[in-house]
């Protein structure tokens, strides 16, 4: 039995993260996240973290253990797809009242674990810990283990409370759960020798079905998917695969170097993300199953599925190029998608203006520079304001970044795009990198951005109203000076209002002399049979210009 | 007489509900130059800042004190000086209001106190308004954190006057509910002022979430009432609360300045609008503009054109009490049938809704209702986009959150012009479905042994 932070300190002291092995004991205890700073903060919690990188588990139920706000406030919100179950997408929550807060939560959280199974038979609940019934003692792994004796099917404790860290800290925490007692526990039909897992795969929007296909070209199964797309029982059996391939940099290399540790499953950290990445990681999955035993032709087959899909895509980011020309980019997002995703924008001839580093580990900052030149300009931190000021000034031609700052650009008058968890395009792969490059230049080149920046007619400061005004009325004048005073009759004669029923004169009068502030009373008074619109309006106008005398009649 | 039942359930499942600390967040974002603040761990103002940003696609104020573990055992007090002081260093607020959650409460941190000692500590924030409301997560809901804090601001804020001074005939104070959009308050702004009236509205959550593009960046709220004009509120002649949650806050000022009060339960309708600018007329003492007089027309044309579709319909509506009670009644003055209801908290409204039973659950609940009653109309906000998919009926979007579809702040349901579009939108929605879903086929009318299936009439 290992406390929570027995496990934090585990985390923390991850041998197989560059960072950590340059630093002094002392400082790795601190562990590898920022102090947060109250009100200076911004980012989710260690249960967000945590159920980022479990959710996308699609036939499990995921149980919140905590008042409402925890489940009810975010429930629904990312954008894995899912191929099969959606009971992932449904949301569970204990809802603990004050009552619950009072006399412990247990009891309800085993009652909601049988509720959820009487109801929807998942394969596998998680129950995520959160602040509240951490802090006042509930044990969740003593009910999950009762519980999963008396249910007969895992129900898997997620221990990361919200205050324990960040959201990068929750992640490592489910993966830590996921180790301890979910992959090993099961065994697969059979096995190949092209089976691989991937480890820090959400699948958003689908995307890794943008990547699947060529994997499937290939022959190689993907043994199980952490967590995007996932089942419980290909996690459970995850252990037997040949390889391993991180996707998401920082958040599950605990999971990765422990499997590496136990099973032997050897792993690369890669992306799909921009032409050369995908390659590349399609190469290396290919070097380590051979290693592992695979025959040697794969690395050919890969080879020729590489170079194909490689053309295509630079025939399609060909077309672009003219239209980049001269085109900055500002780059605003976390680690691994940083350097990717910079390969790929300068490959369509665009030019980044500035990338920001905050996420990224050295080994990031690296490739950046490798692909960027010295000059890079590498940005730690970007506060709203300084990236207000930069779009304003036009230092970049469009923003790149997650849903966070996209207001920030937009309000600018400056294109963006998002590359983040809440986007709704699938940008992996070969495929992606051609969707992304055609999404930039719709955004770029977007009829509304002339329209936005053009200022408001009276904002516009060398144009005097009256003087226009008054020119109007000269050239009007000037046609028909001869009979001024006979026009100035009948305009008071004739039907002011467009209405056929009513004259200026008459209604004036009737406005002040008799008060009348209505249509209906004007109407009645002038023997107009009917009233129409405009003359209310004029009708109205005349009321309030005449507030004495109508005040004065109606007394 | 709707009798109001709680679901005995140990698991919520598609909660319906979201939180009170988020809802008290919500009111002080109606405030201009604010900075929202939540004292309790990062996720409880991630999650409800991610939730504002989706629903209103802006850029939205909230911080954190950011408590750790260990911050939360041995107290919150330095979390919640240093998070002060880091955004009036920063942001440079008018405000900084401050609901707890329920991390801090189950603490028991004593934030009135905390506030009193960093006043002494920093003389500098002598007159940076500060503003705390106690507002657990694990008790009530979003309506009730709303109201709790709007109440709060009154109590705090607004200046104390001589119940014998004279007041200004021209102001209103309009105290609206969390129910209401930006565009609901800019609706009712216009109206006022075809009074001739003045309103100042708190919280005006038009001013900062209207979508509106500011000149520069800020950092705080773009807009909403000001700290001086909340001052001022006590020489209003009137004040107008909408929603019965407002009531505590209308008592509050009245208690404070002695202005009195007008509650309307509801604007959506034609009779509670005819009340709602009757009211206004008799206030302003001035006679309704003719553009009412219009707008009251169109409405009943609308619901002359709509009753064909919406009347007869079966409606599951989960929404809270307040927005509940004011779109269900409409409906059902429309002759819809409601016939399954669910809510977030407690209410005195929730027993005149017209049903036989109101419940206070979730999702779940109003989906497995609406399934076995066979219900055709369901409206919620986002979140029950899955429970209507799953039982393939039409779906309206209302409340917080919408934040699959775009224009949620401009939502319009209130007055005769509001309702008439409310109705527009939901018949057009109707109409849509039957042209989709509902076609006839050879098959539809082949004769059975069964009886004749019949709909029974709704009971008066």
């Amino acid at each position: 039995m290992t406390s929570l932070s027995a496990t934090i300190q585990g985390v923390f002291n991850e041998a197989n993260c560059v960072e950590n092995a340059n630093k002094s004991a002392a400082a790795r205890k601190k562990g590898c996240t920022k102090q947060l700073q109250p009100g200076g903060a911004a980012g989710g919690c260690a249960f967000d973290g945590a159920k980022i990188a479990l959710q996308p588990f699609t036939d499990v139920a995921h149980l919140v253990h905590g008042p409402i706000a925890c489940e009810g406030n975010s429930w629904d919100n990312r954008g894995s797809a899912s191929s099969g179950s959606d009971l992932w997408r449904r949301s569970f929550t204990t809802d603990m009242q004050e009552i619950d807060v009072v006399f412990g939560g247990e009891k309800r959280l085993y009652k909601a674990i049988r509720e959820i199974i009487r109801k929807y038979d998942p394969s596998a609940i998680f129950v995520y810990q959160t602040c509240v019934p951490a802090m006042i003692g509930d044990d969740i792994d003593a009910v999950c283990k009762i519980a999963t004796a008396k249910c007969g099917r895992p129900i898997i404790p997620v221990n990361a409370p919200g205050f324990v860290g960040s959201k990068n800290l929750g992640s490592k925490l489910a993966g830590e759960a996921l180790l301890r007692y979910v992959i090993g526990t099961q065994e697969p039909d059979y096995t190949t020798p092209y089976d691989i897992n991937l480890i820090g795969e959400y699948n958003l929007s689908g995307e890794f079905w943008q990547v699947k296909p060529l994997l499937d070209e290939l022959g190689i199964r993907v043994l199980s998917c952490i967590s995007g797309d996932g089942r419980y029982g290909d996690v459970a059996c995850s252990h037997r695969a040949r390889a391993a391939m991180m996707v998401c940099s920082k958040s599950l290399i605990n999971v990765a170097s422990k499997m590496k540790e136990r099973y032997g499953i050897p792993f690369f950290e890669g992306s799909f993300y921009g032409i050369q990445d995908s390659s590349e990681s399609l190469r290396e999955i290919a070097r380590m199953l051979i290693e592992r035993g695979a025959p040697a032709e794969l690395m050919e087959r890969t080879e020729l599925t590489v170079a194909r899909e490689e053309a295509k895509a630079r025939a399609a980011i060909e077309f672009f190029k003219p239209r980049f020309a001269g085109k900055k980019v500002l780059l605003v997002t976390g680690g691994v998608k940083s350097w990717s995703v910079v390969a790929a924008l300068q490959e369509a001839g665009l030019e980044i203006v500035g990338t920001s580093v905050k996420k990224s580990t050295m080994k990031d900052k690296e490739r950046i520079q490798k692909l960027m030149g010295h000059d890079a300009h590498m940005i730690e931190d970007l506060t709203p304001r300084e990236m207000y000021t930069m779009l304003k000034e036009a230092k970049a031609d469009i923003m790149l970044s997650g849903g966070k700052s996209q207001f920030v650009a937009l309000k600018t008058a400056t294109p963006w795009l998002d590359i983040n968890q809440e986007r709704c395009h699938a940008y992996m792969g070969y495929l992606g990198i051609v969707k992304l490059i055609e999404e930039i230049d719709k955004a770029l080149y977007n009829p509304i951005w002339d329209q936005l920046r053009k200022p408001a007619p009276w904002d516009d400061a060398d144009v005097s109203w009256k003087a226009k005004s008054l020119a109007q009325v000269d050239v009007a004048t000037v046609d028909i000076d001869p009979n001024l005073g006979r026009v100035e009759k009948d305009r008071c004669a004739k039907s002011a209002f467009r209405c056929q029923n009513l004259d200026l004169g008459v209604t004036k009068e009737s406005v002040v002399a008799l008060g009348s502030t209505t249509v209906d009373d004007i109407a009645q008074h002038t023997e107009a049979p009917d009233v129409c619109g405009a003359s209310e309006r004029a009708i109205a106008d005349m009321t309030a210009a005449q507030p004495t005398s109508t005040q004065q009649a109606a007394e | 007489m709707a009798i109001v039942t709680s679901s005995n359930k140990a698991c919520s499942s598609n909660p319906l509900k979201m939180s009170q600390p988020i809802g008290g967040s919500f009111a002080f974002l109606g405030l201009r130059g604010a900075m929202p603040l939540l004292h309790g761990s990062q996720g409880c103002t991630s999650f409800g800042l991610t939730l504002f940003v989706r629903h209103f696609k802006e850029a939205v104020p909230l911080q954190t004190t950011a408590m750790s573990e260990v911050a939360t055992v041995l107290g919150g007090y330095e979390n919640v000086e240093q998070a002060i002081l880091n955004i009036y260093n920063r942001t440079k607020p008018e405000i900084i209001g401050i609901n707890s959650t329920g991390v801090t409460e189950t603490k028991g941190d004593d934030v009135e106190a905390f506030i009193r000692l960093i006043r002494q500590k920093h003389p500098q924030l002598e007159k940076l308004p500060l503003v705390y409301v106690s507002t657990p997560d694990f008790k009530d809901a979003f309506q009730d954190g709303w109201e709790k804090t709007v109440a709060r601001v009154i109590e705090v804020l607004v200046d104390p006057v001589d119940a014998a001074a004279p007041r200004d005939l021209s102001r209103v104070n309009v105290l609206p509910g969390c129910h209401l959009t930006p565009g609901d308050l800019d609706e009712l702004r216009t109206i006022f002022e075809d009074f001739g009236l003045r309103p100042s509205f708190l919280p005006d959550i038009a001013g900062s979430l209207d979508g509106h593009i500011p000149d520069e960046f800020t950092p705080t709220t773009i807009g909403g009432i000001g700290v001086d004009e909340i001052a001022t509120m006590g020489q209003a002649a009137w004040t107008i609360a909408i929603g019965a949650q407002m009531r505590r806050a209308a008592e509050a000022m009245q208690a404070r300045t002695g202005v009195p009060f007008r509650l309307f339960e509801r604007l959506c309708g034609l009779v509670p609008s005819d009340v709602f600018i009757a009211s206004v007329s008799e206030i302003s003492g001035k006679p309704v503009p003719p553009k009412y007089r219009r707008e009251r027309g169109q409405l009943a044309d609308a619901m002359l054109d709509a009753h064909f579709h919406i009347g007869g319909r079966k409606l599951a509506i989960g929404a809270e009490p307040d927005l509940l009670f004011d779109i269900s009644s409409m409906l059902y003055e429309m002759g819809a049938q409601l016939t399954a209801a669910v809510t977030t908290t407690a209410s005195p409204v929730l027993e005149r809704v017209r049903i036989g039973e109101v419940i206070i659950g979730d999702l779940e609940d109003l989906e497995e209702l609406a399934k076995t009653r066979e219900c055709d109309l369901l409206i919620s906000h986002s979140h029950g986009r899955q429970a209507a998919a799953r039982l393939n009926i039409p779906f309206y979007r209302a409340g917080f959150p919408m934040f699959d579809r775009l224009g949620a702040g401009h939502q319009l349901t209130v007055g005769y012009r509001g309702t008439r579009e409310l109705i527009f939108d939901l018949a057009n929605l109707i109409i849509t479905d039957r042209e989709d879903n509902r076609q006839p086929t050879p098959d539809t009318w082949r004769i059975t042994d069964n009886g004749l299936h019949v709909v029974p009439p709704r009971p008066n």
